[in-house]
């Protein structure tokens, strides 16, 4: 047997092509019919394939199957008989049939508006999110409640509700209006920001669907530049963003899924193509004459795939943050602001700058008081260290603290 | 050398199994398949689909289905050669379909004269 062999992830690419086309040609009411059909394509795959072999031009295909199956159904619904005959020739035996365009532009450009669909401002965030995967992405519902540390039950009931909120409101797949396209805009980019930052900082101890989770929020991010209507400050911006986090996926975890701390990292591990990408987008968004959250916090993205430990990184980070504080005033923001006012001006101003806030219990909060206290007060350190261990949410994040513990010495 | 048919059965076909994981699997049962054919023993391989099934029933009776919801579905079979059942029962034991909960394979000595 000497069949092609299958690009990674083709199943799941595939998967989400198909089911937007299929579902963009019904209407988003047929969305479960759109999976469906999709889904029985796949399973046609595997029965074929696995005794045959993989044919010679797979992704042909699966499409053609898919379209017979979509054909199938429609006739077998009557669906068929009452919308499409009467509107051909029925005299004609060999009528010609619906045309399911699975070109890579079509592909493209459905996505696209299927974001827009599944990302209207009627849908919680969460759902949106968690539709994208599965629409968007192809991924299974076992995978999206593993990305988002819950069950399938909930997840199948987020992604109901969600689809039942699509048809009872009519939602048609379909760009926004030019006086609407700025709102609904942002709003799909938060979802891909949120997309990219629930892979980028889930607790999920999943490290590839962690990854896959980033890389496709990258596909989307790239989605939107693409496109003249879509490609924007705010969405280069992003996407620069998105590049330069992503460039160190492989650094930022050992083999066994536990987490690098940044100043840990192998460097030659950190991915120069996508640091150039993130260089090429941050400077395509500067174009425009604005300036968004995105662009801040690509901008420090930036300076982390700097890995010269110079003073002009950590002052320029620091600069950023307060900027970014400034629009968005976030304990997480005003958190880190403070680990770059380390850096620059020293444990002791660090210190001075978080005493007065209030983090609550975040173990973030009490990992950054260990580190400024380390030097002058190890016992205080290892006091913050210890609450930060007890409200550490993973295994890896605890082997981290429990070495910084180590690191101060044992403790009386 | 005898031959052996290995006949699979699924608990549940359309349980909400992912496209990655059918391209996983896909790819560890041609693996499979390519170990048995390695050795000699692979005989045929056969994939059965859902798409248009009938049931044909007593009195001529026709009715649509299986459909892959219902348990014990038949997925497909591989005739392997093996001078024994045990050896049978090693090659089924190889295969990925015995991944997912409730699936089994069942082994037959095909008959001949």
């Amino acid at each position: 047997m000497d069949e092609p062999e299958l690009l990674p992830h083709l199943f799941r690419t595939e998967y989400a092509r198909i089911c937007v086309v299929l579902c963009s040609h019904f209407g988003i009411e047929y969305m479960e019919t759109a999976e469906d059909i999709a889904s029985e394509t796949f399973r046609s795959a595997l029965e074929t394939w696995q005794f045959n072999g993989v044919p010679n031009h797979p992704k042909a295909w699966l499409y053609k199957v898919a379209k017979n199956k979509a054909l199938n159904h429609f006739k077998r619904k009557g669906v068929f008989n009452d919308n499409v005959l009467p509107r051909i020739n029925t005299h004609q035996m060999d009528f010609e049939v619906p045309d399911f365009d699975l070109s890579d532009d079509n592909c493209t450009d459905s996505q696209l508006r299927m974001l827009f669909a599944i990302c209207h401002p009627v849908i919680a965030k969460e759902s949106q999110i968690a539709l994208a995967l599965r629409i968007l992405c192809g991924f299974g519902v076992a995978e999206v409640a593993e990305a988002f540390l819950t069950t399938r039950k909930t997840i199948n009931k987020r992604l109901y509700r969600a689809k039942e909120k699509l048809r009872s409101l009519k939602i048609k797949i379909e760009y926004p209006g030019e006086n609407e396209m700025g709102d609904r805009l942002e709003t799909v980019i938060t979802a891909v920001y949120l997309l990219f930052s629930e892979g980028y900082y889930s607790r999920s101890q999943h490290s590839q669907i962690r990854k896959d989770l980033c890389l496709e929020a990258m596909r989307l991010a790239h989605l939107l530049v693409q496109n003249h209507a879509t490609n924007t400050h705010a969405s280069n911006a992003l996407l620069a963003l998105i590049c330069f986090h992503s460039s160190r996926l492989d650094a930022r975890q050992d083999l066994h899924g536990n987490p690098i701390l940044y100043e840990q990292q192998e460097k030659h591990l950190w991915n120069p193509e996508l640091i150039a990408n993130g260089n090429y987008y941050l400077q395509q968004s500067a174009q425009w004459q604005t300036l968004s959250k995105y662009y801040l916090e690509a901008s420090i993205a930036y300076w982390h795939t700097i890995s010269e430990e110079t003073t002009e990184k950590w002052e320029s980070i620091l600069e950023l943050y307060d900027r970014l504080h400034n629009m968005d005033p976030s304990p997480m923001i005003a958190l880190n602001r403070a680990y770059a006012l380390m850096k620059v001006a020293g444990k002791a101003v660090a210190l001075e700058s978080v005493k007065s806030m209030d983090f609550g219990s975040d173990h973030f909060y009490f990992l950054l008081l260990g580190e400024l206290h380390s030097d002058k007060d190890p016992e205080e350190a290892a006091r913050n260290y210890t609450k930060a261990l007890h409200l550490a949410r993973t295994a890896g994040e605890r082997k981290v603290i429990r070495d910084k513990i180590l690191k101060i010495g044992p403790r009386t | 050398m005898k031959e052996f048919v290995l006949i699979f059965r699924h608990e549940n076909a359309t349980n909400q199994v992912s496209p990655e994981q059918m391209q996983i699997w896909m790819k560890q049962q041609m693996d499979w398949i390519k170990g048995i054919a390695a050795k000699n023993k692979f005989v045929s391989g056969t994939g059965l689909l859902f798409d248009n099934a009938r049931v044909v029933g007593h009195n001529n009776v026709v009715t649509n289905g299986t459909f892959g919801e219902i348990k014990e579905t038949l997925g497909g079979f591989v005739i392997v050669r093996a001078e024994t059942i045990e050896e049978a029962v090693d090659f089924a034991q190889g295969t990925p379909i015995l991944q997912g909960e409730g699936n089994t394979v069942e082994i037959r000595e095909i008959a001949t004269h």
